[in-house]
C-alpha cells in the first residue's frame, strides 16, 4: 500500500539528510508503529507519505514514494486527500471549521461528493467513533479526547485507504487514549485500513502494532515485527523492561503476555517491595483551604484542601478538564479563588510582588515556549539571571546540568521538545522557588529526555524543593512521585502515597503493577531492587 | 433543546461593514460614540462563547491606542489650525522638503478636536471589525471564496483566523510571563509578549494551511496553466479596480461618479473571473448556511440604519469648531435601530449549551 523506494529527504538548513536511502513497504491492513527519539525523522517520514514533504515543508526528496500506486512527486497532498488521511499532533490547530458536523464534511466537500453521500458517511462516522451526542457541538467546546476523535473522523469520512497519525495519544489522559486506540484497532480489523502511527508512549500502543519501523537517528530505518525490533531498541516500555529483567522469551509486548509469563516471578517476589530510598518530607511550602474556582457557570475546583511539603514529589492526575491546570494556576495566583484561600510560603500568591513570587513558586507551563522570548538560549539565560537577581551564569549552568548541552547561541525555537522543557525549567529554577509546578512536562518527550528529567527532579526534591506535576503519564508518576492526588470534576478523589493510590486503579496503574497485581510493585526498578536484595 | 444554529456569517459581516460605512459618513462625536456603543451591546449579547469571541476586546484596545496616538501625533507635529490656543510647545521647523511640517508650536483646541474626531472614527471602524470577528468566525466566510483561487483562499483563511487566534494566545502567554516575574509594561514587556505570541501565530497558520492542503482544499480539474493564469490576472485586476473605486467613493474630495463606475466595473470583472475560476473546481457544500428570520432581522436593522444616515444629515455642525456637538436625530435613531439584533429573542442561535472554560484546558 505504501512503498518507499530509496527515499532521501534533505532540508537546506540541515547538514545531514533527515532520511537517507530508506526502502520500506507497508502492506494493506497493517498497523505500523514508527518509533525513534526526537529529531530522528518520524514526522518527516509520516509527511512524506501524503506528500506534505516536500510539497509543503520544502526540502528535497530523492527516491520515490508510492501510495496505492500514486507517486507523491506528481501528486501534491490535496490530490491524495481521498487516499491518505492525516491527523496531526494537536487536533485543535488543524480544525478549519466551527462545528463538529462541518468539520466532518470538510474533506468530502473538497472531494465534491454529493450531499446525500456526505450525510450518510457523516452518520456512519458519528456512530463508528461514538460521536453522536457531539454532532452539533462547537469544536472549541470539546475535550482533548473528543477533539482527537473528531479529527480522526474528519479524515475517515473521505474513506481513505491509509491513515497517518502523529502522536495521537500524547496529549490525552489514559482513558481518552484507550478510546482513540480502540477506534484505530477496530478500523484496522474491520475495515482493512492501513495505519501508520508515530508515538512516544510505547506502553500505550506497542501491543496493537503489527509491525514496527525504528528510526535510530542516523537517517536509516529498520522495519520488522514488534518483538524483534523492540528486542534491540534502546527505547522500550516497562513491560519489556520487566521481561528483559526476568529473562522471559519471547519478550512480552503487552500486559496480557507478561501476565502469562509472570506466574513464577509473582510467587518468588516478597509481598512488599523493599522501600525505595526517599527523603523525609520537610515543611509545608503550599496549602489550599476549601479552594473553589469558577469559570462563569463551570465549577473548576470544588472545596479542595491540599498541602504540599518541601522534598516531596506529588503527581496530580485526572482526566482532561478535571481541574489539574486550574489548581496549578491557583497555586501561582493566576486565578482568583471564588471561595477559600491559597497560601504559598505563608502568604497569598496574589499579594506577592513578582520578585518575591518567583522565589516562592515557579511554573513550567504546558507549552514551555510561552515563557521564552529571547532570540538565543544564552540571551534567555542572561535575562533569567537578571530577573531573579542572581549571579550571572546561574541559569546557563542549570541549563547545562539539565540538558547536558552548553547554553549556546541557537534560537530557542530550534531546540528539541525536551531541550525546550529543559530551558523553561532552567529559567524557572534560576530563582530557586520553594515550590516547583510542572504542567504535563513529558508531553512529546522521548525516553532519554524523560529519564534525564526524572533525574533532575529527584535531585531537586532531595535539596528540599516541593514538586507538583500534573501529568497523564502513569509510568512517570509511578517512577517519580512519592504521593499521588487524583482529581475528578474539580474535587479530590484520592490522595495518598503513590503505591496505595495507583496500584489497583485500572486507569492509573502502571504496566508493572498490572502484570504483578496484586503485589504492590510499580516499576521495573522496584522489582530489580527487591530481587537484588533478596538474592 | 433546539439545535444549535449559527447566524449566517454574511449577515453579521454585512451588519459590521454597514455600521463601518455609517461611521465613515460622520464626524459627529456623539454618533461615533453611539456606533461603538451599539457594536459593544450586540457583541456582548450575541458573541460566540469561544475564545475567539473575545476578539472584540482586543480590537477595542487597539481602538483606544489609535485615539491616543492620533491626538499625540497632532499635538507634536500636526498642521497648525488657527483657533483657541490651549498651550504652546517650543517650535522647531523641519527642512523645506517636508512641505512646511513643523514640530511643536501653538496647539489649538480645534486641532485637538479634529484629531480626536479622526481617531474616534478610526476607533469606530476597529470596533466594527472586531464585532464582525466576534460574531461570526471569519473562517466561515471562506466558503464564499472561490476554491479555484487556491493560494488566495489559504491566505484569506490564515489572515482572517489571525485575530481570533491572537486573542487566545495573548492571555496564555501573558500569564506565563507574569510567572517569570517580568513586568508586562513597557517596551521590553511588549517584546516578551509579542515574540511568543507571533511565533505561535505563524506556526498555527502553517498548521492550518497544511491541514487544508492535506484534506483536499483546492483540488482542481485539469485546467491548462495558461488559462488559469489569465483568469487569476483578470481577477487581480478587477479587485484592484474595485479597491481604487471604493477609495474614490469614500473620499469626500474624490470624483464620485468615476469612483462608482470603477467600483462597479472592477467588481463585475472580479466576480466574472471568480465564477470562471470556480467552474474549474469540483466542490460541493454539505450544509449551506441557511438564510432565515434572524438574518433578515439583522439586514433590515442595518438597512434602516443606513437609510437614516442617507436621509438625515449626519454632520450638522461645521467641522473644526469648538462647541458642544448637536445630536443629529435621524441618524442617531438609525444607529439605535442597528442594535436590534442584540435584543434577546427566542431565536438565540449562538447559544452553545456546552460550557467553555477558558484557561481550564487539560
Amino acid at each position: 500500500m505504501i512503498e518507499l523506494d530509496g527515499v532521501t529527504v534533505h532540508y537546506p538548513d540541515r547538514k545531514r539528510p533527515v532520511l537517507r536511502d530508506v526502502d520500506l513497504t507497508v502492506d494493506e491492513g497493517e498497523l505500523c508503529l514508527v518509533i525513534g527519539s526526537t529529531g530522528s525523522g518520524k514526522s518527516t517520514l509520516l509527511g512524506a507519505v501524503n506528500g506534505l514533504v516536500p510539497h509543503f515543508t520544502g526540502g528535497t526528496l530523492g527516491g520515490r514514494v508510492l501510495v496505492d500506486g500514486r507517486d507523491t512527486r506528481t501528486h501534491p497532498p490535496r490530490e491524495l486527500a481521498d487516499l491518505v488521511g492525516v491527523v496531526g499532533q494537536d487536533p485543535r490547530s488543524t480544525f478549519v471549521t466551527d462545528l463538529v458536523t462541518d468539520e466532518l464534511a470538510y474533506t468530502m466537500e473538497s472531494l465534491a461528493l454529493p450531499v446525500d453521500v456526505m450525510r450518510r458517511r457523516i452518520e456512519d462516522v458519528l456512530d463508528l467513533l461514538s460521536l453522536t451526542e457531539l454532532r452539533d457541538r462547537s469544536l472549541a467546546s470539546l475535550s482533548g479526547g473528543q477533539a482527537q476523535r473528531v479529527a480522526i473522523g474528519a479524515v475517515l469520512t473521505a474513506h481513505p485507504k491509509v491513515l497517518v497519525l502523529d502522536e495521537p495519544t500524547s496529549a490525552l489522559d489514559p482513558a481518552a487514549a484507550e478510546e482513540v486506540l480502540a477506534v484505530l484497532q477496530r478500523l484496522v480489523h474491520d475495515n482493512g485500513l492501513t495505519v501508520l502511527l508515530a508515538e512516544h508512549r510505547l506502553e500505550r500502543v506497542l501491543q496493537y502494532a503489527d509491525t514496527v519501523i525504528r528510526l535510530p537517528g542516523d537517517g536509516t530505518a529498520v522495519k520488522g515485527d514488534p518483538a524483534t525490533i523492540i528486542a534491540d531498541s534502546p527505547v522500550f516500555p516497562s513491560v519489556v523492561g520487566l521481561g528483559r529483567l526476568a529473562g522471559w522469551q519471547p519478550v512480552p509486548l503487552s500486559v496480557r503476555d507478561a501476565r502469562r509469563s509472570s506466574a513464577r516471578l509473582r510467587s518468588d517476589l516478597p509481598p512488599q517491595p523493599s522501600p525505595r530510598h526517599s527523603e523525609r518530607p520537610g515543611t509545608v511550602v503550599a496549602q489550599t483551604r476549601s479552594l473553589t474556582v469558577r469559570y462563569q457557570r463551570l465549577v473548576a475546583l470544588d472545596a479542595v484542601n491540599l498541602s504540599f511539603r518541601g522534598g516531596e514529589i506529588t503527581a496530580l492526575m485526572g482526566r482532561n478538564g478535571a481541574g489539574k491546570s486550574t489548581l496549578l494556576s491557583a497555586l501561582t495566583g493566576l486565578v482568583k479563588p471564588a471561595v477559600g484561600t491559597v497560601l504559598v510560603g505563608g502568604s497569598d500568591p496574589r499579594s506577592l510582588s513578582p520578585r518575591r513570587l518567583i522565589r516562592a513558586v515557579g511554573l513550567v507551563p504546558q507549552q514551555p515556549a510561552d515563557l521564552l522570548y529571547a532570540d538565543s538560549v544564552a540571551a534567555e539565560c542572561r535575562a533569567a539571571d537578571s530577573e531573579s537577581d542572581v549571579a550571572p551564569g546561574t541559569c546557563a549552568r542549570l541549563f547545562t546540568e539539565i540538558t547536558g548541552q552548553p547554553a549556546a547561541d541557537g534560537h530557542p525555537r530550534d531546540l528539541s521538545e525536551g531541550q525546550r522543557v529543559g530551558l523553561a525549567l532552567a529559567v524557572v529554577l534560576t530563582a530557586a522557588p520553594a515550590l516547583l509546578l510542572l504542567d504535563e512536562p513529558t508531553r512529546g518527550l522521548d525516553y532519554p529526555a524523560k529519564a534525564r528529567l526524572v533525574t533532575v527532579l529527584r535531585e531537586l526534591a532531595a535539596t528540599g524543593h516541593g514538586i507538583v506535576l500534573a501529568t497523564h503519564d502513569v509510568e512517570l508518576a509511578a517512577e517519580l512521585a512519592d504521593r499521588t492526588v487524583v482529581i475528578a470534576d474539580g474535587a479530590v478523589l484520592a490522595d495518598g502515597p503513590t503505591r496505595e493510590v495507583v496500584v489497583h486503579s485500572p486507569v492509573f496503574a502502571p504496566q508493572v503493577a498490572k502484570v504483578l497485581s496484586p503485589l504492590p510493585y510499580l516499576t521495573v526498578a522496584d522489582v530489580a531492587r527487591t530481587l537484588g536484595r533478596a538474592g | 433543546m433546539t439545535r444549535t444554529r449559527l447566524v449566517h456569517p454574511v449577515a453579521w459581516w454585512a451588519w459590521a461593514i454597514g455600521l463601518a460605512w455609517c461611521a465613515m459618513r460622520t464626524e459627529n462625536i456623539l454618533l461615533l460614540v453611539a456606533i461603538i456603543a451599539v457594536t459593544g451591546f450586540v457583541v456582548n449579547a450575541r458573541r460566540a462563547r469561544a475564545a475567539w469571541g473575545n476578539a472584540y476586546r482586543l480590537l477595542l484596545l487597539f481602538a483606544a491606542v489609535s485615539i491616543v496616538f492620533t491626538v499625540v501625533l497632532q499635538v507634536i507635529l500636526g498642521t497648525r489650525v488657527p483657533g483657541h490656543v490651549l498651550f504652546t510647545l517650543p517650535r522647531w521647523d523641519l527642512p523645506s522638503w517636508t512641505a512646511g511640517l513643523s514640530v511643536g508650536g501653538p496647539v489649538t483646541g480645534e486641532a485637538v478636536l479634529n484629531s480626536f474626531t479622526a481617531g474616534l472614527r478610526l476607533a469606530a471602524l476597529m470596533a466594527c471589525f472586531g464585532a464582525g470577528n466576534s460574531l461570526a468566525h471569519p473562517g466561515r466566510l471562506l466558503k464564499l471564496v472561490p476554491a479555484a483561487l487556491y493560494e488566495l483562499g489559504v491566505a484569506v483563511v490564515v489572515a482572517l483566523t489571525l485575530i481570533p487566534q491572537l486573542t487566545e494566545s495573548i492571555g496564555r502567554v501573558r500569564n506565563a510571563q507574569r510567572l517569570r516575574g517580568r513586568s508586562i509594561a513597557g517596551f521590553a514587556g511588549l517584546r516578551s509578549l509579542l515574540v511568543p505570541v507571533l511565533s505561535e501565530a505563524l506556526e498555527r497558520a502553517i498548521a492550518v494551511a497544511a491541514s487544508m492542503d492535506s484534506r483536499g482544499y483546492g483540488r482542481r480539474a485539469a485546467v491548462p496553466a495558461g488559462l488559469r493564469r489569465t483568469i487569476n490576472a483578470l481577477l487581480l485586476l478587477g479587485l484592484c479596480a474595485a479597491l481604487t473605486g471604493s477609495y474614490f467613493v469614500i473620499d469626500p474630495g474624490g470624483d464620485h461618479a468615476a469612483g462608482v463606475l470603477t467600483l462597479v466595473a472592477g467588481t463585475a470583472l472580479a466576480v466574472g473571473a471568480g465564477l470562471a475560476a470556480g467552474r474549474q473546481v469540483r466542490r460541493t457544500v454539505f450544509r449551506k448556511d441557511p438564510w432565515g428570520a434572524p438574518e433578515w432581522l439583522i439586514v433590515c436593522a442595518l438597512l434602516v440604519a443606513v437609510g437614516c444616515y442617507l436621509i438625515g444629515n449626519p454632520n450638522p455642525d461645521p467641522s473644526g469648531v469648538l462647541q458642544w456637538p448637536s445630536l443629529p436625530v435621524v441618524p442617531f435613531l438609525g444607529t439605535v435601530i442597528a442594535a436590534v439584533p442584540g435584543l434577546p429573542t427566542h431565536l438565540s442561535p449562538e447559544a452553545d449549551s456546552a460550557p467553555v472554560a477558558l484557561g481550564a484546558r487539560a
